[in-house]
């Protein structure tokens, strides 16, 4: 049973910024009817905020040590408390988003095209090209992502850097097989065949054929894994591979904190909840994203 | 007699059915199992037969978009395989069957048509007049030209395809069935078209279809595929006042009609119903076990496909 | 004296999509009598399958049967509880087969539990009891399809099977409890012509033999000439003209009708040009108001836009929904 939409005129709006346009419209309208996904809008949005607009919101300098006022419990002064060394932690959570977004995002960024490019060509290619790529893809999913960070971390040195190679590395193998497996389906659609006849090249039907087909399941995996690669980086920083003291990042937070957990609570427990709070949303976002856009797939 | 524009010798292709631990080729699927057959310049030439029958494989196989395993094609006398695809396909195109994916999502559909020219970096506005024209000569907006697939109809699709394949100016177009998946009245319009674009440029076309009556409608000569073969060519008038090869009469007798009503007829055959497999057949015609004509030898011997008359070829043991 | 067996009047069904309404069907009136074969042609979105669903009240949601009757028997069906549609109608006494066999055939269970399957559902309690004549039941359902080696078939998975073969499968499936009503849909249109073929002389002879009434939809008017009796030509969710297969190849009054038979290649006359129908098939979302086929007729007039026209009896046995044949009707 088919229901037809169009007429001969078309009903979308005219010209191509309308129609994306007029999709974007729709898909938020969407997310914000349903209470989960319009949550974790909320949630990331407030998030980009407070990472935005972090210098305006600290009350006192993150990195400023204060021994006369160390284990403070929260109070209107110190609105999370101060930790071992005086430093206020609310405003130590606060410069922390931007650690841990940063992260966040740069290893979803280089994780998406290292796996993007890889997943394109063994999906497109085929044949060796395709086997000797996955086999790599394999091992380095076999890899725990923790004892490659570590080696990674062994060879460039402790820090920010060595965190966001060691997570890209070993975030890209999902991206890989994911556009791979989309790459292979479009693959055989009439339009590559047509491409092909028009004279176009491999590059240029992966980039400009394939490549946007598979944007939208991409997206929902990205926005899936924001909350994933935000935790990671928080487990990073809580073995001492990430971001170095005295930098505010919270998984560094949670773990100096957490020799003091049971008397003051406060040192772990906040940056804790951040992390909490951030990976929720993301979270309940991915999904709504998922729910949204995968009917559409199937539908368009 | 105009010259031929398309020679085609002794054309195989099969595909390899792999399987085991080292994936040893176990079997190989007979698509196209020694076709011949010419076209004459601005003739339109159809193609005709059920599914599995290797008439789509051997379109691709003429335009090159699958390599044969053996044979010949010849365009123009030069033998296709030598040729460089960028000469080719602006000789030879071809469209698809299917107006829901022949047509990139997310792609406008001047980028579509005008891909050919893009790809050759012609310069933007020479690209857009272009494509303008062509879409005026299909029958569309040309303002439409920056619209997606989804904000247009099946039949306005096709005309896109068409237009796509009409813009690099080619000389012979092959269609896959390209009004399978229209409705009746829309697939009246594009057999229009392609008739007007036809007797105004005079250019040769392929059309494969498993519907009779729309290739009665446009061809010149006919082509009965069958499982791999070519049982019957003949000239269109001859195919349906004579049809020679058991398969062709029982194609024609099969499409429904309202000459044909008839009431409580005896029950059909079970040899019938069993569609013979094209990996590895048997020895003999292919037909055989269906045929209501069949003689011992047709178990045994393939037909060869022979002038029978002046033009009108056919692969039977009943006319050697 | 042709008695009525289904008898839809005013039925309404539309979709509550996120685009909008979609007005699927504006008002059907069909009469099907006891043992004839009966044709449902029109094309895309017209609402044959909606019209087939509405029946079987198998209308998916979004969708929902606003309004109208279907007199089964004189049972309003509209009105029974899904649980007696269940029990005694679906599979029962009106039962369907759709476009692809392969998608309503389960792939991972054999023909033969299938099918036995729906045997024990219609049986009564004490024959139950009797697993052999459930066995025999299903070979012998299998054998009145003309499916060769039914114990062999009965065996084997749905895959292992041609699409000519579902399709028998899937028949024998519905007809095992001997339906007064049998809806096909599409039944041929994925299958090739020559197994196309026949099917549609196991439907005669089903039929023949056994007096089932068949609801056949289709695109295809070849079809329609070769084994219906009477046929409903349906646009854009409405009714446009019903009458017997003669009249409508003869006689044919709605303009669409006419468009249609002139569009259609023929085997049997020879034409440079196929006459078109302009204009496409509306938005049925935000349908033409009146008759729906007014914007594309090349005799529409000035009413035809306003007011949505009755069937008129314009020859007996013969009704058209066109302003042009009311009569006593302004245009």
């Amino acid at each position: 049973m088919t229901v037809p939409v169009e007429s001969e005129t078309g009903t979308a709006a005219s010209g191509r910024e309308g129609a994306r346009f007029q999709e974007t419209k729709y898909t938020l309208k969407l997310l914000l009817s349903n209470p989960i996904s319009a949550a974790g809008m909320v949630g990331v949005v407030f998030l980009f905020c407070v990472m935005v607009f972090a210098p305006y919101i600290v009350t006192h300098n993150p990195l400023d040590i204060h021994l006369y006022d160390k284990f403070l419990p929260p109070s209107s002064a110190h609105l999370f408390g101060t930790d071992h060394l005086g430093r206020d932690i609310f405003s130590r959570v606060v410069m922390g988003s931007r650690i841990s977004l940063t992260i966040g995002f740069i290893t979803l960024i280089e994780s998406t095209v290292l796996g993007t490019v890889i997943g394109l060509f063994a999906g497109y290619k085929g044949g060796a090209i395709d086997s000797v790529m996955m086999r790599i893809t394999d091992i380095f999913l076999a890899f725990p992502s923790i004892i490659l960070a570590l080696a990674v971390a062994a060879a460039l040195g402790r820090g920010l850097t060595s965190v966001m190679v060691a997570l890209g590395v070993t975030w890209w193998p999902l991206y890989a097989r994911l556009i791979r497996g989309q790459t292979l389906s479009i693959r055989r659609e009439q339009y590559i065949e047509a491409a092909r006849l028009s004279g176009a090249g491999t590059l240029r039907i992966m980039y400009r054929h394939i490549l946007p087909n598979c944007i939208a399941p991409l997206m929902v995996q990205v926005s899936m894994d924001v909350g994933f690669t935000i935790l990671a980086a928080a487990g990073m920083g809580f073995l001492g591979i990430g971001a170095q003291p005295p930098s505010p990042d919270w998984g560094l937070m949670c773990a100096t904190g957490s020799r003091y957990l049971v008397q003051q609570w406060w040192l772990s427990t906040f940056p804790g909840l951040a992390i909490f709070l951030s990976v929720i949303s993301f979270n309940l976002l991915g999904d709504g994203l998922r729910d949204i856009l995968d009917p559409r797939l199937r539908r368009g | 007699m105009s010259e031929a524009i398309l020679g085609v010798r002794n054309l195989k292709k099969f595909f390899p059915i792999k399987g085991g631990l080292l994936q040893r080729t176990q079997a190989n699927v007979h698509a196209v199992d020694g076709v011949s057959f010419d076209v004459s310049e601005g003739e339109c030439i159809g193609l005709v037969g059920e599914s599995g029958c290797g008439k789509s494989t051997l379109g691709r196989c003429i335009i090159r978009l699958i390599e044969p395993t053996s044979g010949e094609i010849r365009y123009r006398g030069s033998d296709i395989s030598g040729m460089d695809t960028k000469e080719l396909w602006s000789r030879i195109q071809m469209v698809f069957q299917d107006p829901m994916s022949s047509l990139n999502p997310r792609l406008t559909i001047g980028y579509c048509i005008g891909e050919p020219l893009i790809v050759r970096k012609t310069p933007e506005a020479e690209v857009r007049a272009r494509v303008g024209e062509l879409l005026a000569e299909v029958g569309l907006n040309e303002e439409h030209y920056g619209r997606f697939p989804h904000e247009f109809s099946g039949g306005q699709r096709q005309r896109i395809n068409i237009a796509r394949a009409l813009i690099s100016d080619p000389e012979f177009i092959i269609l896959d069935e390209p009004t399978s998946s229209l409705d009746v009245s829309v697939q009246a319009k594009i057999l229009n078209l392609l008739n007007d674009i036809k007797s105004r440029i005079g250019i040769t076309y392929m059309f494969i279809s498993h519907d009779l009556s729309v290739i009665k409608h446009l061809s010149d000569t006919i082509l009965v595929m069958y499982l791999g073969k070519l049982v019957e060519i003949a000239p269109k008038r001859e195919l349906f006042s004579m049809s020679l090869h058991p398969y062709t009469r029982l194609l024609i007798d099969s499409i429904p009609s309202r000459s044909r009503r008839y009431r409580g007829e005896h029950a059909e055959s079970p040899l019938s119903l069993e569609l013979p497999s094209n990996i590895d057949p048997p020895k003999g015609c292919r037909f055989h076990t269906r045929c209501p004509k069949v003689m011992d030898v047709c178990r045994v011997n393939d037909p060869e496909l022979i002038e029978v008359e002046a033009g009108h070829y056919v692969a039977c043991h009943l006319y050697n | 004296m042709t008695k009525k067996l289904l008898e839809v009047k005013g039925l309404q069904t539309y979709f509550y999509t996120y685009a909008g309404v979609v007005r699927a069907l504006e008002g059907i009136d069909l009469t099907i009598n006891e043992g004839e074969i009966f044709g449902l042609v029109g094309e895309t979105g017209c609402g044959k399958s909606v019209t087939a669903l509405s029946i079987l009240r198998l209308v998916p949601p979004p969708g929902r049967i606003m309004g109208g009757e279907i007199l089964y028997k004189g049972q309003d069906l509209l009105k029974l509880s899904e649980r007696e549609m269940r029990t005694r109608i679906r599979g029962r006494e009106i039962s369907a087969t759709f476009q692809d066999p392969a998608t309503y055939l389960a792939p991972s269970h054999t023909v033969g539990t299938q099918l036995k399957d729906i045997i024990e559902v219609h049986l009564d309690s004490n024959e139950l009891k009797r697993r052999d004549h459930i066995e025999r039941r299903v070979v012998e359902t299998l054998r009145r399809v003309q499916l060769p080696d039914p114990e062999r078939i009965a065996a084997q998975y749905p895959h292992e099977l041609s699409g000519g073969m579902r399709q028998r499968a899937m028949i024998g499936m519905g007809t095992s409890s001997r339906p007064s009503l049998f809806i096909a849909d599409e039944a041929t249109t994925f299958l090739d012509v020559t197994i196309g073929a026949q099917i549609m002389r196991l439907f005669v002879q089903m039929n023949r033999e056994e007096g089932t009434a068949m609801l056949i939809i289709t695109h295809n008017l070849g079809i329609v000439g070769q084994i219906c009796d009477r046929v409903a030509v349906m646009y854009a969710g409405q009714v446009a003209e019903v009458c017997t297969v003669d009249q409508l190849f003869d006689n044919p009054m709605h303009p669409y009708t006419v468009g249609l038979l002139q569009a259609i290649p023929r085997l049997d006359r020879e034409a440079d040009r196929l006459t078109e129908i302009q204009g496409t098939i509306p938005n049925l979302i935000y349908p033409p108001g009146g008759c729906r086929f007014n914007p594309r007729c090349g005799k529409a007039g000035k009413g035809c836009g306003a007011l949505a026209p009755k069937m008129a009896e314009v020859e007996p046995g013969h009704l058209v929904a066109c302003h042009l044949f009311e009569g006593d009707q302004d245009e």
